[in-house]
């Protein structure tokens, strides 16, 4: 009885085996119409999209995720088979490194000219010769305070994140390079360094600043912020102008030691299989209505310069969203890291949560 | 014995969904475990559990685990025996009563949680309202294993309140009647036969918190590492499937081997079967 | 005493309803928030309720969710309980074996057998809405196997035996004498597969493919910029829906009830 079953269930699974993944194969021919495409949660004007469907005749899969590692995991998984994807900086530059990048063709895009050449200069940073991005928003990354528990000295240098006075009121952000470029910063050093000394020293001080840290969070730092159950944040301007919105006694600020500037941009990854909707994704994302109507959900900088002419002074002039010069100055891109201190750094931050 | 074999054909189109859908992807996994990048034979990834920092959130989890089920149980099983016990029609009602709660999406409720736990919450709000001290519970690991608690309570009410349901009234009965006081019918005869349900409970709430990580990642603040937030990390941000399918594997071992603990005490013929 | 015992009994079983049922005051009262953010109240309003309707996105992955959890819990229903009985009807070995190998889907990590279906699914199908059922008929069917295999077992074999005996076919003995009894196990199975099905997060998280979503992947992404309060309003929706259904099953379950008792 049980040679039979077991044999049979053997029989059967040769079977069922190939049948499955022959209709698979057959399922996986898209037609040309369609789109696949991935971005952060939240970073599209739904009405946006609709639009676009509606203009092209494109239907679009739209796919969201939560952090970059989510989206390279997602991407890296190869189960599907995206056409055009918005991701940050280091990011790129890391699957770029790995040739995972089609150029993208610049002249079939009308509305290019709309962005603004000092972030396509920025840009080169990941993308040199910029061949393969299209730079979508940008931002820094700041502490966001509530003005009537700290004063704005103390949060003109990074320090502040030590203070004892606060313990369980400041919330770290919850993203591993962004934490360690804060020590890296405060030391001097540089935010991409792959000194293992440098990143041992790092390691050290926000272990020593766990102690203090109300939580580490990346997505509710700024309802945590609203409701006042932290006095001051690590976390990234649009989610700072977010909170503004919401409660007038926050105010955000990029320390004097500088931070992070990051530049999310689109393109397009070797599973495209419909290159020409995705140059008319992307051209249409660059387009004045669309890129307004973004902005003014999103509220992060955009790079797009015909949305200037649609705000009034008032947001042009808000540096949280838009960050000045002299900020900006102080503020680095992040580069991608090398396998070697990309594994060390994991490692030191799984420490550090574990610590 | 001869309608035995006959029936047993049911099963059937459910052995080859296994074989399909539960043991051909484990080998999966296996094989990711026992593998390095370049498909090379390797152990190494089944070593890594013996880093500290493993280590330190495997012990973590067990720890958040066995007290999740200890409270789960203690809270439970007045739960089971008191609904049994109710004199009521409706009882049914009742017991779904503690299921409803799962119809509200469980990150919603979980995210409900930090409303009420966080400094400027609702607790802090009631407590500081009748002039008691405040507490800061969130973001630590008491708000966690309080997390688990509130999402696993009923997965230890359910098997308990249907094993006593199974105990006929007429045992009650006669252990009354020959004398015995309430405390001893319930020690020599209500709680033994409620033992395969308090095990199932048990199996049922330590299993999911040993693993658990989207209740430590939304109620931890990221400051509570368990070995189910490291795998999840290893096979996300980290990108490191390998390693996160040899610890997977080793958290299989150590599931089992709690299991096999747990049936040791349970000795009955149902040994193996959860629920 | 038996007061005094009565009088515990009840207050205990209200504090643990209130622990159950505190987070969903919450999200009740959030529901009628004038305020996109959670943690400030911005007086109350009906809009997200009037929003609902017209809001797309909830509303597709409304319809994912309800499409995806109906079918594969019906499914892992029917597959759950013909196992249950072919189980049951099994020499002891071979049953072992199978329980065994059911309970593996209870015992791994979610994350564990989300990842290795999405590896199964990506090597021999394509990942959709169709893999995301076939995950959840996975994790799902030992519960219902579990409902139904303990009222297989806690009932004896001879009335069926009587009832072959005396002339009954298999299917009409089966349909008189197993099937009331295990109904009840059937149903609790299959209304755990479907509260298992519409709670799990992780194994849809990582089977799904492009463009789909349920309300738990969906509410993930949202995490990130804070929720549509639509969405508490819709959960207060579901739950009433779900209190009523339980409400009207049990008053009518009372009356039917009442006429065996008496």
């Amino acid at each position: 009885m049980k040679k039979k079953l077991i044999s049979l269930i053997c029989c059967l699974t040769l079977v069922i085996l190939p049948a499955a993944s022959f209709t698979g194969c057959k399922s996986d021919a898209q037609s040309d119409d369609t789109l696949i495409v991935l971005n952060y949660g939240k970073y599209i004007e739904a009405d946006v999209l609709k639009q676009f469907e509606k203009d092209t005749g494109i239907k679009v899969k739209y796919e969201e995720y939560e952090s970059v590692e989510d989206m390279y995991a997602k991407y890296k998984a190869g189960s599907i088979n995206y056409d055009v994807i918005c991701t940050s900086d280091y990011m790129i530059e890391t699957l770029r490194n790995e040739g995972e990048l089609i150029p993208i063709d610049y002249n079939s895009l009308e509305y290019y000219k709309n962005i603004d050449p000092e972030i396509i200069e920025a840009s080169e940073a990941f993308d040199p010769n910029h061949k393969y991005t299209v730079p979508y928003f940008f931002g820094t990354v700041g502490i966001l305070y509530n003005t009537k528990m700290v004063d704005e000295e103390t949060v003109s240098s990074w320090n502040c994140l030590w203070d004892e006075n606060y313990k369980n009121r400041v919330v770290m952000i919850n993203s591993q390079r962004d934490a360690f470029m804060v020590p890296l910063k405060m030391k001097g050093y540089d935010i991409n360094t792959r000194d293992k000394n440098e990143l041992d020293e790092a390691f050290d001080m926000l272990c020593s600043q766990k102690g203090v840290a109300y939580a580490y969070l990346m997505d509710e730092t700024y309802e945590c912020m609203i409701s006042e159950d932290a006095a001051m944040a690590v976390c990234y301007s649009g989610e700072a102008a977010m909170g503004m919105e919401y409660n007038e006694n926050l105010a955000y600020t990029v320390p004097k030691e500088g931070g992070n500037l990051w530049i999310d941009s689109w393109f397009v990854p070797r599973t495209c299989k419909h290159y020409d909707a995705a140059m008319k994704w992307i051209d249409y994302m660059c387009q004045e209505d669309a890129a307004t109507q973004n902005f003014e959900y999103v509220w992060y900088a955009t790079p797009n310069l015909t949305v200037a002419q649609n705000e009034d002074e008032e947001t042009l002039a808000d540096e949280t969203v838009f960050p000045t010069k002299e900020t900006l100055e102080r503020c680095d891109l992040f580069k991608a890291y090398d396998d070697e201190t990309l594994d060390y750094t994991s490692e030191l931050w799984k420490k550090l949560k574990a610590y | 014995m001869n309608n035995k074999m006959r029936t047993s054909f049911l099963a059937w189109p459910y052995a080859l969904w296994v074989l399909i859908c539960t043991i051909f992807p484990l080998f999966y996994i296996l094989g990711y475990a026992i593998t390095n990048d370049a498909g090379k034979l390797t152990f190494a990834n089944l070593i890594v559990i013996a880093d500290p920092v493993h280590l330190k959130s495997l012990w973590l989890s067990v720890q958040v685990a066995f007290i999740t089920t200890v409270i789960c149980l203690v809270m439970a099983y007045p739960v089971a025996l008191i609904l049994h016990n109710l004199k009521i029609r409706n009882k049914s009602f009742i017991v779904f009563l503690f299921i409803l709660p799962m119809w509200m999406n469980f990150m919603l409720r979980i995210l409900a949680w930090q409303n009420i736990l966080s400094n400027n919450g609702i607790l802090n709000n009631i407590l500081s309202a009748v002039g008691l001290p405040t507490v800061h519970i969130l973001y630590t690991k008491y708000a966690v294993i309080l997390g688990m608690v509130y999402d696993f309570l009923p997965y230890m009410i359910l098997p308990i309140y249907n094993a006593l349901s199974k105990i006929s009234d007429d045992v009650i009965e006669a252990a009354s009647d020959l004398g015995a006081n309430w405390w001893t019918t319930f020690t020599k005869v209500t709680l033994p036969l409620s033992k395969d349900g308090i095990i199932s409970g048990i199996i049922m709430v330590f299993v999911p918190s040993l693993s658990s990580f989207v209740v430590s990642n939304l109620l931890g603040g990221g400051k509570v590492l368990l070995i189910g937030n490291v795998i999840e990390q290893e096979f996300t941000s980290a990108r490191d499937w390998n390693t996160g399918s040899g610890l997977s594997i080793i958290l299989m071992v150590f599931v089992l081997l709690s299991m096999g603990i747990m049936n040791k005490v349970d000795d009955s013929e149902n040994g193996g079967m959860l629920l | 005493m038996t007061r005094l015992k009565k009088c515990t009994s009840r207050l205990y079983l209200g504090f643990i309803f209130l622990f159950l049922y505190a987070p969903i005051l919450v999200l009740i009262v959030l529901s009628f928030n004038n305020s996109m953010s959670r943690t400030v109240w911005g007086g109350f309003t009906l809009q997200w309720y009037a929003n609902l309707p017209t809001n797309d996105t909830i509303m597709t992955a409304l319809g994912t969710t309800l499409r995806i959890t109906l079918s594969s819990s019906i499914l892992a229903t029917i597959l759950g309980t013909s196992a249950a009985i072919g189980i049951h009807r099994m020499k002891k070995r071979h049953a072992a074996i199978m329980l065994g190998a059911t309970n593996i889907p209870l015992l791994n990590a979610d994350i564990v057998t989300g990842i290795s279906l999405m590896l199964l699914f990506t090597r021999f199908t394509s990942l959709g809405e169709f893999s995301v059922i076939l995950a959840h008929i996975a994790f799902s069917v030992p519960y219902v196997i579990f409902n139904v295999l303990p009222r297989l077992q806690s009932m004896s074999d001879v009335c069926y035996e009587a009832a072959l005996d005396l002339g009954a076919t298999p299917v009409y003995a089966f349909y008189k004498v197993i099937w009331p009894e295990i109904v009840p196990g059937v149903l609790s199975g299959f209304l755990m597969a479907l509260t298992m099905s519409l709670d799990d997060f992780t194994i849809t998280y990582f089977t799904k493919g492009a463009g789909v979503n349920t309300l738990s992947t969906m509410l993930y992404t949202e995490l990130r910029k804070g929720i549509q309060p639509e969405l508490y309003a819709l959960s207060t929706l579901l739950f009433l829906v779900a209190f009523a259904m339980l409400f009207i099953i049990n008053y009518k379950g009372n009356d039917s009830k009442k006429e065996v008792t008496n």
